[in-house]
């Protein structure tokens, strides 16, 4: 495997060799196979551009690069973003003939520009704006009419575009091409007609479009959501990570008058590369919804009614107390806590495992993988995915769960040729870039598996060499030294849930076939729920507790911390909706989770939830669970809190807190401090920053992370837990994006991706919108600022810094310098500095379950394949004004041999019958393989979640005709 | 200096009504090159063609053979010939394209075979409907003669050739472009360097794109041998070219001439080419080769048909189409309809192109039309130059291809020539030709 130490920012294959330019007379440091723009920047020299974009290759189209350099014949005029560097080359930035040939660009780029700014939303923050005023003419000597289109026009759903403001620059167009994979944007007419336009009946329906807002020099394209909201003047930001899924993509925040306005993506190397999805860039309309839950409720008899924290605190508390005292700690069950930062699951694990003595805690809703699956399996970054000799997808569609993961894994097969191995039971985006896609039937994975990982014979079948099966054990088996060796070093497999119509432990078993035949083999698990991660770190599931320990490993460890933990082994979500429909779980708790429509057997959750005889929800909105609670406690959502999430990675980045929630809404972690005083107990907690220290002290992956490191801007793309065992440096004198290669003093052999570079100076022309704004706003972890010379005094890590009332009002945005490429220095990310003991509990192993078997296919039925959509009719989709209508209403899909066999007709509607019988539309898909059905999870009326029944290893269905 | 009595070369067949059928290519000597190709080395015609000096007939006026020799080893390499001849006044590959598809599809193989290129493509513009026709089927005749396809003449060389329609667009005759558009992608020309599609070429393979002249040109040098070609015309103007005159003469047409041999005089005015200016008129001005040429006034009009001569005078041979003014023509109107022309054509993938030629476009019909002001000449020259750093010869440009400078040369040239007559045009607020 490409060593990650020596890898690049992207994880590039790092080179060290560097050769020498002359810019303006200044020899300047140049890396081989870079373009001359980039040295120059980052030497100092910023070369105006408009469609130059360091995340996208190079087009040399608008022309404002342009500079001279020195050739056979001379100097000649030459587009810096074009011209790879070459040792030794004269490159002239500042001459009379630069000067003017790049004024005539900006005049003839403002010719046909409407200059509509007042009005336009760019305006403020515009890349054309900024460069007039530096490089532009002082009044236009154009006087003939300008070029008109009729404005704007609609694209997408989401997406309008203005084409008298675009400047033709193609970053819009390659985005959609190079990054997405969906060339659904193109130029279209030619000359000065020349127009970006969508292609007749095919909107730009892409999960990415808004990528293409956000990357516009110009207001060409702007974003339905944010259209006439805000003027980027009177806009406030703090940069923080989405939490929309489990990637945790770097994002800024920004809102006006209190209310989030848009998010942009940061360029953050190791994860998000400037890019988000559509769903993660706007659902901050589910946060400004008129329909959160504002204040306590407590029900009285048939309604919930409106009571003060006091009172539904009290009313939560007297009713746990009750079954606890009735029925033991195992009689209260805890569903949810995936999206609490990690502060908040830390805080609701403690009060349930050492305060109510309850074990029964899931933050996955039976639509994930087993926490010692998860947190056993060696992890890897998304860098080594994007760098492995092969890829493994066990996984569900990454562009429906994990859209930005997809990007990064797309490009990593389309554009560094990273061998791509797909399990799959029903093709999904990434096939088309796989190398080979295996197809199973639902319930063989395990045995494909083993088909792909058997040793290779002597006695191959030769002449069959086209079967996917063979290709991929080529690659796996290469000679070349190019391939992975023999103990699976440089394999990474990503490792999800492909179907929840099939049960997670195909999947356990699958994975334990994989790491036993490759020990060296890293994976990277493919959850999509937002901190589920965080939530596993710190126990939110049964039988782990804070650290990735297992309960009965660190029962004395954390019997010294908190006093007490649980006697046994609780259940999971389906083992805790069983136990409520068979009454011994009587009292649950749901944190922010909503099983009636997001589990998926929707039979269980009923009789679950009817089971239960004392329900508290703590939610940000009244969803079907929720309302049938006896006690609501209103939550703070996204960005009106602060705190730290962990994504796929088990990266720990920052949560900036924006704004104020609505009425009288609290985070979790202040909710569970306040309910555990009311259950006699006290969890030692009084700021958030107070749980990241004790999480640090007491939880065994994170020793070592101290909100000091957290906080230090050279981790502003996050730490990996654990840390890594071997020092590393953090770079320094490299920007954000593209910066100089890392230079580390070691390499890591944990994994931990703790080498990306510090956060350097943002080009406003690569990231519109956040480089305009002064503040690059840091999150108000409490920390002193960094001094000049780069050192962050030192925050004794047990010790609150700041014992303050809790962050309610307002965000008091400690404004750190920047780390830049001038800033000496660099921060070293070594082993834990805490002592060795002998007490400490070692982290969780992976230990596969016992395989059970599968029954036969019934060749009157189909396998259900049941899936998650990015757009579902969901609480928080359904919160979101701009993406409700996306969400596509469930289906059918099947292949036609299997519906003629059947007597369907395609097109035409069919009850299908599980667990349940539903009626729903039937497509022929001729990708779906035979005797499989595909039915996507609706998380609503009418999806596979009706069909499924979760104690079930596969989920036949049998169709019949209305 | 006089005309010669070379005899013709690509247009030689030419007098026959049916020159473009294989019987007739056959009994005029058809094939006989090729077939003498495939009996020597391909080294051997290569250096043949390096010996006659021929030049590139496409415009640039690049030696052909040099060409050849850039092209990167490779186990693909690629030949397209560019039959897309869109520029206004150039017509000479359209004659040869109807009249004489054998000779040109015989040139293609000569240099496949000379390149051990086993790919080739012939593309036609796409609005030269009867030429694709003809172009088509002396290709179906070809491969039923076995000229082409698979072992051709049982010499164990083979080669495919595909004639390729264009789809309307001038820029997808600039080289670059051009293996765009056969790509299937917007004929957007590809930025240099890599200067030639020698080194990265169509699908990023070697390949040569020679013009369709030039290739017509090769069954003769084959047969004749590359010196009896270099011995006509001079220096490194050698071989015959077609000239297409057009314009105020009384015979305009496309004449096939020994290089360096002829003056312009000869070509405008000898009785037996363009017989002189018709009316009786005098001559105001002429463009030595296209309209994206400096123009030449009366003064210049004995240069010899000579590419480097031209090319020291501060214009060029270019595409080999001379246009004629007579002393009646608006040299306004003359410069609004050529640039009116690029402005159509710029692609608009770069900036100065696509905003630039409209704005210039705009501001010259502007004074055509009597609204004109007396800055706009500074600032069409100042516009200008902002395409073409300096306004010099040959020019500099600020745009991805040479589509950019081509824009200001008529407009420089005509204000520079003919300053008086855009003031008139300015103060009296009318055209003085009405």
């Amino acid at each position: 495997m490409a060593d990650t130490a020596t890898a690049g920012p992207g994880g590039r294959p790092g080179n060290t060799e560097t050769l020498s330019i002359v810019v303006d007379g200044r020899q300047v440091e140049a890396r081989p196979g870079e373009m001359v723009i980039a040295a120059a920047e980052r030497a100092g020299t910023y070369i105006p551009r408009f469609c130059y974009h360091p995340r996208m290759k190079p087009v040399g189209m608008c022309r404002m690069c342009l500079v001279e350099i020195r050739g056979p014949r001379g100097y000649s005029l030459q587009p810096a973003c074009f011209v790879a560097v070459a040792d030794g080359q004269e490159v002239r930035t500042t001459s009379d003939k630069v000067k003017k040939a790049q004024d005539g660009v900006l005049e003839f780029l403002l010719i046909n520009h409407p200059l509509d700014c007042p009005v336009c939303d760019k305006g403020g923050e515009c890349p054309l704006q900024d460069q007039t005023l530096a490089y532009g003419p002082g009044e236009s000597r154009f006087v003939e009419e300008k070029r008109h289109f009729a404005k704007p026009i609609p694209i997408s759903g989401l997406v309008d575009l203005d084409r008298e403001r675009c400047i033709q620059c193609a970053r819009c167009t390659r985005f959609a091409d190079e990054h997405a994979g969906e060339p659904l944007i193109n130029f279209i007419g030619r000359g000065d007609q020349l127009e970006v336009n969508t292609y007749p009946d095919h909107p730009f329906a892409s999960y990415f479009s808004g990528n293409t807002v956000q990357i516009c020099p110009v207001g060409a394209l702007t974003a339905a959501p944010y259209r006439f909201r805000a003027r980027p003047w009177d806009l406030e930001q703090v940069e923080s990570t989405c939490t929309s899924c489990a990637v945790g993509c770097r994002v800024v925040v920004q809102s006006s008058s209190n209310r989030l306005t848009r998010y942009l993506g940061v360029d953050s190397d190791p994860v998000n590369q400037t890019w988000l999805c559509d769903k993660g860039r706007f659902d901050f309309e589910a946060v400004n919804s008129d329909d959160r839950v504002t204040h306590p409720l407590v029900r009285r008899g048939d309604e919930l009614v409106e009571v003060s924290w006091d009172d539904a605190l009290a009313a939560a508390a007297q009713g746990l107390a009750g079954v606890k005292h009735r029925g033991g700690p195992s009689a209260v069950g805890v569903i949810g806590g995936a999206r609490l930062p990690n502060e908040d699951a830390y805080a609701w694990a403690k009060l349930a495992k050492g305060v109510l003595g309850t074990d029964s805690v899931d933050a996955q809703l039976g639509d994930g993988l087993p926490a010692e699956v998860v947190l056993g399996l060696p992890r890897a970054t998304i860098d080594q995915a994007c760098s492995a000799d092969a890829l493994v997808l066990l996984a569900p569609d990454l562009r429906e769960e994990l859209p930005v993961l997809f990007l990064r894994l797309r490009e990593a097969a389309v554009e560094r040729g990273v061998p791509v191995i797909e399990l799959t039971a029903v093709p999904t985006a990434m096939t088309r870039y796989a190398s080979a896609s295996l197809t199973y039937g639902p319930g063989e994975v395990a045995a494909l598996a083993r088909a792909l990982v058997a040793p290779e014979t002597e006695s191959a079948p030769a002449g069959d060499g086209e079967q996917p099966l063979d290709v991929a054990r080529a690659i796996l088996h290469r000679r070349d030294g190019q391939g992975p060796g023999a103990d699976g070093d440089g394999v990474v497999v990503v490792l999800g849930r492909p179907s929840v119509a099939e049960a997670d432990d195909m999947v356990d078993e699958a994975a334990a076939v994989l790491f036993g035949a490759w020990p060296e083999a890293r994976f990277l698990p493919a959850l999509r729920r937002s901190n589920v991660h965080g939530a596993l770190d710190m126990g939110l599931a049964p039988g782990i507790l804070p650290g990735r320990v297992g309960l009965d490993e660190a029962r004395a460890w954390y019997t010294a911390a908190w006093g007490a933990v649980p006697e046994e082994r609780g259940l999971d979500t389906a083992g805790m909706l069983s136990a409520a429909a068979e009454k011994r779980i009587e009292a649950l708790v749901l944190l922010g989770a909503d099983p009636l429509t997001d589990f998926p057997d929707r039979q269980l959750a009923q009789r679950g939830m009817a089971g239960a005889t004392f329900v508290v929800a703590v939610d940000a909105f009244l969803n079907e669970s929720s309302g049938q609670a006896d006690v609501v406690l209103p939550a703070a959502m996204y960005a009106e809190r602060s705190g730290t999430t962990t994504n796929v990675e088990g990266r720990i980045s920052r949560l900036g807190q924006k704004v104020v929630g609505p009425g009288v809404t609290r985070p979790d972690w202040m909710i569970a401090a306040e309910l555990a005083a009311r259950l006699g107990g006290d969890l030692g907690m009084d700021t958030v920053d107070a749980v990241w220290d004790e999480i640090e002290r007491v939880a065994p992956s994170h020793a070592g992370i101290t909100r000091r490191l957290i906080g230090d801007p050279h981790a502003a793309d996050g730490i990996v837990a654990p840390m890594p065992r071997v020092p590393v440096r953090l770079a320094v004198g490299t920007g954000r994006p593209g910066g100089a290669a890392p230079v580390h003093a070691g390499a890591t052999d944990t994994g931990a991706g703790a080498t990306q570079p510090a956060p350097g100076p943002i080009d406003p022309m690569a990231t519109p919108g956040i480089g305009a704004i002064e503040s690059q706003g840091i999150p108000n972890i409490a920390g002193a600022p960094p001094t000049a010379n780069g050192e962050v005094p030192g925050i004794p890590s047990d010790v609150p810094a700041d014992a303050g009332p809790a962050p309610r009002a307002g965000p008091p945005e400690t404004q750190l310098p920047v780390a830049g490429p001038s800033q000496p220095g660099a921060l070293e990310v070594g082993p834990p500095d805490v002592p060795s003991s002998a007490d400490r509990p070692a982290l969780v192993r992976f230990t596969p379950a016992k395989p059970r078997s599968v029954p036969a296919p019934d060749s009157y039925a189909l396998r259900l394949v049941a899936r998650h959509r990015l757009y579902d009719h969901g609480t928080l989709v359904q919160a979101c004004p701009s993406l409700a209508p996306l969400a596509p209403s469930p289906g059918l899909r099947a292949n036609p041999y299997d519906l003629d066999r059947l007597g369907v007709q395609t097109g035409g509607r069919v009850r299908v019958r599980g667990r349940e019988a539903l009626e729903m539309g039937v497509l022929a898909d001729t990708d779906v393989p035979r005797g499989v059905a595909v039915i996507d999870l609706d998380l609503a009326d009418d999806g596979a979640e009706d069909l499924i029944d979760s104690g079930r290893t596969v989920n036949d269905v049998r169709l019949e005709t209305l | 200096m006089a005309l010669t009595d070379a005899s013709p070369i690509v247009t030689a067949r030419l007098r026959h009504g049916d020159s473009h059928t294989l019987e007739r290519y056959l009994a005029t000597g058809g094939y006989d090159g090729l077939r003498r190709a495939l009996r020597m080395e391909p080294e051997q015609v290569a250096e043949e063609v390096n010996a006659a000096s021929l030049l590139g007939r496409g415009g640039a006026g690049f030696p052909a053979g040099r060409k050849w020799s850039m092209l990167r080893p490779s186990p693909v390499r690629y030949l397209v010939v560019n039959g897309d001849e869109s520029e206004p006044a150039t017509f000479k590959d359209h004659l040869l394209i109807e009249r004489d598809p054998h000779g040109i599809i015989e040139g293609t193989l000569i240099a496949a075979y000379a390149n051990q290129v086993t790919q080739a493509f012939i593309f036609v513009r796409g609005e030269f409907a009867l030429g694709l026709e003809r172009m088509q089927a002396a290709l179906n005749e070809a491969y039923q003669h076995g000229a082409v396809g698979r072992d051709i003449f049982g010499s164990g060389f083979s080669v495919d050739v595909v004639v390729h329609p264009g789809a309307g667009a001038y820029i997808a005759g600039e080289e670059t472009g051009l293996l765009e558009s056969l790509e299937g992608k917007r004929a957007f020309p590809r930025i240099k360097p890599p200067y030639f599609p020698a080194a990265i070429g169509l699908y990023g393979e070697p390949t040569i794109a020679n013009n369709t002249e030039t290739m017509a040109n090769l069954p003769w040098i084959v047969q004749h041998g590359g010196h009896a070609f270099a011995a006509l015309g001079e220096g490194s103007s050698t071989g015959t070219r077609v000239f297409a005159l057009s314009g105020h003469v009384r015979r305009p047409g496309n004449y096939e001439l020994e290089m360096a041999k002829t003056t312009f005089r000869d070509l405008i005015f000898a009785p037996v080419l363009g017989g002189g200016i018709r009316h009786g008129r005098e001559l105001k001005a002429f463009i030595p080769g296209g309209v994206s040429a400096p123009w030449f006034g009366p003064d210049q009009i004995d240069l010899p048909l000579d590419q480097d001569a031209v090319g020291k005078a501060g214009s060029m041979l270019g595409s080999g189409s001379v246009v004629v003014m007579d002393d009646q023509t608006c040299v306004v109107r003359a410069a609004w309809r050529i640039v009116r022309f690029f402005y159509r054509e710029s692609c608009g993938q770069c900036t100065p192109c696509r905003e630039g030629a409209g704005w210039i476009e705009k501001v010259v019909r502007r004074i055509e039309e009597g609204s004109g002001r007396e800055q706009d000449l500074d600032l069409l020259l100042d516009v200008c130059d902002n395409i073409a750093p300096g306004l010099s010869w040959p020019p500099q440009q600020t745009t991805i291809c040479v589509l950019g400078p081509s824009i200001p040369s008529s407009i420089v040239w005509a204000i520079r020539m003919f300053r008086d007559e855009f003031l008139v045009h300015i103060k009296e607020g009318a055209c003085p030709y009405g």
